[in-house]
Order: structure tokens, then sequence, then C-alpha cells
């Protein structure tokens, strides 16, 4: 059936990570919008949640890198980094290897997919689940897009990918909440963190909640890494997710948050 | 310059709870399948930061490598650009550093 819920948000490790060194006039308003996504979330009784993520070298490499990747194992476990460090204990999450194994049979009709019985979660799907899976209630189908190691996957056939993800969930009859999560510009893990560039952000979230397509497929991944930073190149999260989508984008909270290293951006689509 | 190796290193490392294990207890023997150079052998045996950084190790791998050897964050930035001062820009990769070194974006 068509999906259920479709959104997107931040995933910055210091969000969990560096909470303490936030200030609250910013950080609460954050988390509070990030939890009441989890509830809408919630709410719309999904059979499993979809993350389409950008990870940080917790399970692919350069050494055979995918473009996309879905995952298909009975379960999750992460983080791999340190829990101390992130602020998010181990959890073991229950994966739908039935369920994944029916949608990348319909993703591989138009798009190349990898697909992974193996597959451990960094911050890039922790610190999203943290917040709005706190219970550790839902099936996880994990979902990448190679963000990290270029070369990365062009822009519209991100586009394509989000279509496929969308044709794949219309063709089961379980009900899927899927979640796009990435930064919009960053400069993370260097010294430059914290470093945002919001006129940046806010211009790509308007073409986004828009749903104007040729604007949010216009960037080069030139142009990203010169306005964005390296971490601008998770755009592809939130073009998939509208992708998927199709319907208007609702901006719930944006703000530079400088300690988390990112715009943090909570966001819901309408499903048409 | 093995880059590759180098970065291949330390991806294993923050993934893999075993080799975690024995890089802890016998470090010089856990590295050795790992064609490196001296260089790059003694940046991660110290472990030096900061020339991993300049050496061009995507800040995703090196963050997640410093949080496993312990590093609090700001003693992580610290540690780069300390090692920006020392050996000069980032030399690979899509993680140069665009700040003074002096600055401190975040606060930190």
């Amino acid at each position: 059936m068509p999906l259920v819920f479709a959104g997107v948000c931040s995933h910055a490790p210091g969000i969990t990570g560096r909470s303490e060194r936030a200030d609250p006039k910013l950080r609460e308003p954050f988390y509070a919008a990030f939890s009441s996504m989890g509830e809408a979330l919630r709410a719309s009784r999904p059979d499993a949640l979809l993350i389409v993520a950008a990870e940080h070298f917790a399970n692919f490499f350069m050494n055979n890198m995918p473009a996309y990747a879905v995952g298909m194992a009975d379960s999750y476990d992460g983080p791999i980094e340190d829990p101390a460090w992130l602020g998010i204990p181990r959890r073991v999450v229950r994966g739908t290897p039935d369920l994944s194994r029916r949608l990348i049979t319909e993703i591989q009709k138009s798009v190349d997919v990898t697909y992974a019985e193996e597959w451990r979660l960094d911050h890039g799907i922790m610190v999203p689940l943290h917040f709005l899976d706190p219970q550790n209630s839902l099936p996880l189908i994990p979902v990448n897009i190679n963000c990290q190691g270029p070369p990365l996957t062009p822009l519209n056939r991100v586009w394509a990918f989000g279509e496929a993800l969308r044709r794949a969930a219309d063709k089961v009859p379980q009900r899927i909440a899927l979640v796009g999560t990435g930064g919009i510009s960053h400069w993370p893990a260097t010294p430059d963190s914290g470093m945002i560039n919001e006129a940046w952000d806010r211009e790509f979230l308007n073409r986004w909640a828009r749903q104007d397509v040729d604007a949010m497929l216009a960037y080069s991944d030139e142009e990203i890494y010169r306005d964005a930073g390296q971490g601008g190149f998770e755009i592809r999260t939130f073009i998939a997710a509208a992708a998927a989508a199709r319907g208007t984008g609702e901006v719930h909270f944006y703000a530079p948050i400088p300690i988390f290293a990112v715009g943090c951006t909570v966001a819901t689509l309408e499903i048409r | 310059m093995s880059l590759y190796q180098l970065s291949k290193l330390l991806f294993l490392i923050n993934r893999d709870e075993e080799l975690q294990g024995r890089f802890k207890s016998d470090p010089k023997t856990a590295i050795t399948v790992f064609h490196l150079t001296e260089e790059e052998r003694r940046a991660v045996l110290e472990p030096d930061i900061g020339l991993l950084y300049v050496l061009g190790v995507n800040g995703q791998i090196l963050m997640h490598f410093a949080a496993f050897s312990g590093i609090e964050w700001a003693d992580y930035l610290q540690r780069m650009r300390d090692g920006i001062k020392r050996y000069g820009p980032v030399r690979a990769g899509v993680y140069a550093m665009l700040s003074d070194p002096n600055e401190r974006v975040a606060g930190v």
C-alpha cells in the first residue's frame, strides 16, 4: 500500500553526544520537534520503518562501494561507535527480511540496488531511531545512498531511486513509514565542524518543500562542496524522500546549532 | 603514500570488535597486514590524530577512530588544528580545513 508516513531529519552525532553543551533554548525545541515527528510516525501505525540514510563507513567502503543499498537482515545492531561518545546505548533492531526482499525485487526493476544481509548501524540511523522509535518497537529497513566516497551517484539518479522506493512500497501490503536523514550544509568531523551555510540551507529546504524537482536537482557536486561542504552531499537522502512521497513538505524545525555541527532539521512530507 | 590502506585499517578498527581487541592488546602486530608507510604506521600507533587528518583520512573515519581512542571532542578538534600547524594543509580527500587554525568555529 502507499507509504503511511514520510519525513526527513538530521542525524549528526553531536545531537545526542554533545547534548549538554548546546544552548537549551535551541536544543529543547529541536528535541521536541524530533520527538513529535516520532509520535506522528508511530501514529501512522507502520509495519516497518524504512530509513534512507547516508552512512559513514559503518558497512560500505571504497573496496566495493554501492551507490544504493538496502538491508535484508534478520536484525541490525548499533551504534558501531562508542555508546558513551554518541550518548546512545547499544540496541539490536529487528529486521524484516521477507519484506526487504520484496522491496528489493521491485526496486531492481529500475535501479541496480545492492542488498545486504549484514548491516551495522552508525549514528546516521541511531540518532533518528533514538528520537523516532525510542522504545525500539518497529522493524527496520535500512537504506543507504553513498554520500561519503566520491564519485557519488548523480542527483537525477537519486530521484529515480526515490521513485523506485515508492513504487516498491506501493506493491506490498505492509504499511511503511519512510524517513530520509542527512545534513544540509555542514562541514562535519573537522575543525570546521559548526560551520553552517544557513542561507543555502533555507534555499534548499524551500526547493524541497515546494517539490520543485528541477531546482532540487540543479546542484552540481562542485557547487555543493563549495557552498555546503562535504556534508552537503547528504541532500541526496532528502531528495530521495521527496521523490518517494511526491507531496509538498512542511518544515517543523530548522535552526543552525553549531555544537551539533549542522542546521538541525525536522520536516514531513505529504504523501500523494 | 598508501591512504587507501591507512583508511581501510581505520575503517575496520572502527567497526570490528575482534580487531579492536587485537589492536588494543598488541597494536603493532594487529596492523602488520596493512601496507603502510612508516609515517602512516606511526600516526596510527601513537595515535597522531593531526597527522592522520593531514594525510587525508576521511573525517568520518577519523572521528570514529578518535572516539574509539578515547579522545574527547574538543581535544579531537584541537589535535587536528595542531596537525595543520605542524604538518601543513590536508594533502588529500574532501575534508580540507577552511577555518583558521586559531579559530573555534563552534566555540570548542
